[in-house]
């Protein structure tokens, strides 16, 4: 079998396209996310769609509706907490992460067990999505990608050099609030369609490679948004080739662009030297 | 007639029931040149905070341009050189000219797009701050002097009227310092930009400051820097032997 003929099943042409744009907006995210010490919030955020997707199935309602609302005010509870209570970002999301769990765990408990499985909603598969999924990455990708291009100036400004920001006026708790519900709503939204373990590596893997060489916050962004790109699209096209997991695939090639990367960097200062 | 830039009424501020900053009251007209001093934990820097609306007073009010604290927007006239220059992430992959242009965007209404007739401001700026040559390192890569240079190139872009400036020498050679007082000294003197600067160095800034304030929690003196030199408040602080060394050093 040939590229040509892989291109041509329609569940690959999904997955490739879903993959794309979910991979440039995670990447993005995970830029900001990793700068402001988030970066397990996806993570903790994922546990928490595990409670509020066993709300939903108790209460009888589409998981995904009951998830959105819980996913952001849980986001926001990290925030706060962070904020207020002057609790590290880590403790925070351990913090919402382990109530999110304790929930669903009693909730599954109290409704002894679900007719569905509880798991689907959490470990997605790439290669199964459907038509509908792809309408759904696209659209949340490009909600959260546009809502960075017009705060860009802030979101900088705030994760660089938080006093300054609000010393120019930018009102920084409603932006972080707004990449804290961005990253709710991208975890939510995406997991289902590619899975805990993708999202969250997603999240932060090319943005710590991109680290290694950039030379800038902007271009930071421009090199985690081509490896996680190249990595999800490679990832796909190699393991169905070699009938591997897709999703721990794409995870093993971003790594190795992370090792390459942090590999040419070190290189780079020997010889600065 | 002077125009008041700052004025502070019956300020009081306290985090966690500890009281830093009690019942101020102290005016800073156009063209002032005030050193801000005062002994560690005396509430210099949070002095700072709540006049850049910060910090939210217990009690009193902030008057900023004619604007209560809480309704002002303009802080594009305002420039800040922050103290914890230090504290910033080593690892940010930040340019200095993205820095200098962070400085802009208090100026800008939503979406805060940079023109490119921006673009001339901050090619200034780095000439005018000797930075040019490093406009495309990292700030990882910048010695403290040169770090220095670039955050006060951010306060200074905008041409603020006010300029706050928080222990900004403390990681500068003595060139690098000289050149930094006459920076702001030509811009107090000639655009009639008003300085705070905050400081321990009570003896240096006398050459530059025109007005002292002197803060340990209350306002302890606020004058001239010659009045300060045959108050009370500098024998009971200083003791008389300082007097010497203080006051004359200018």
């Amino acid at each position: 079998m040939d590229i040509g003929e892989m291109l041509s099943y329609a569940f690959i042409q999904r997955a490739l396209i879903a993959g794309s744009f979910i991979s440039v907006l995670c990447a993005t995210l995970g830029v900001l996310l990793v700068l402001r010490r988030f970066s397990l919030i996806g993570d903790g955020l994922a546990h928490v769609t595990f409670g509020s997707v066993a709300l939903g199935l108790v209460l009888k309602v589409n998981p995904l509706y009951a998830s959105i609302p819980v996913v952001v005010a849980s986001s926001l509870g990290i925030l706060k907490l962070t904020q207020r209570a002057r609790i590290y970002g880590d403790a925070a999301i351990g913090i919402v992460s382990s109530l999110g769990i304790a929930g669903g765990v009693l909730l599954a408990s109290v409704a002894g067990g679900f007719n569905v499985d509880l798991f689907s909603y959490l470990f997605g598969n790439i290669l199964s999505i459907s038509t509908g999924d792809v309408v759904t990455a696209i659209s949340v990708s490009l909600i959260v990608l546009l809502t960075i291009y017009f705060y860009y100036h802030e979101i900088f400004s705030l994760t660089f050099d938080e006093e300054f920001a609000k010393a120019s006026g930018i009102n920084a708790e409603r932006i972080s609030a707004l990449i804290v519900m961005l990253t709710a709503l991208t975890v939510v939204l995406t997991m289902k369609i590619v899975g805990i373990m993708l999202t969250s590596a997603l999240l932060i893997l090319p943005a710590v490679t991109a680290f290694q060489v950039a030379r800038g916050f902007r271009n930071a962004i421009i090199i985690a948004s081509a490896v996680s790109l190249l990595s999800v699209l490679s990832g796909i096209v190699l393991s169905f080739f070699l009938n591997l997991p897709t999703g721990a695939s794409i995870v093993i090639i971003n790594f190795l662009f992370f090792i390459f990367m942090f590999t040419c960097k070190n290189i780079r200062a020997r010889m600065a030297r | 007639m002077p125009v008041n830039i700052l004025s502070v009424r019956d300020l009081s501020i306290s985090y966690n029931s500890i009281e830093a900053l009690s019942s101020l009251f102290f005016d800073i007209e156009r063209g002032d040149y005030v050193g801000l001093v005062g002994p560690n934990g005396s509430g210099k820097s949070t002095l700072v905070k709540s006049i850049l609306g910060l910090v939210r007073p217990l009690k009193g009010t902030i008057t900023l341009f004619g604007h209560p604290i809480d309704e002002f927007r303009h802080w594009n006239r305002v420039g800040y050189l922050p103290q914890k220059m230090h504290a910033f992430n080593p690892h940010f992959p930040s340019t200095v000219r993205e820095i200098v242009t962070m400085g802009l965007i208090s100026r800008k209404k939503f979406p805060r797009r940079i023109a490119k007739s921006d673009e001339a401001a901050i090619t200034q700026m780095l000439e005018l701050l000797n930075i040019t040559d490093i406009a495309g390192k990292l700030i990882g890569e910048l010695s403290g002097g040169q770090l220095q240079r670039v955050f006060i190139a951010r306060a200074l872009i905008n041409e603020p009227e006010l300029i706050i400036l928080d222990e900004p020498t403390t990681a500068l050679d003595p060139e690098t310092r000289e050149n930094f007082f006459s920076l702001m000294r030509d811009l107090n003197r000639e655009r009639d930009t008003t300085i705070i600067l905050v400081t321990h160095d009570v003896g240096t800034i006398g050459a530059y400051a025109s007005k002292l304030l002197y803060l340990d929690k209350k306002v302890i003196f606020y004058g001239s820097f010659d009045e300060f030199c045959f108050s009370d408040t500098m024998s009971k602080f200083f003791g008389s032997s300082s007097q010497h060394i203080i006051c004359h050093k200018h």
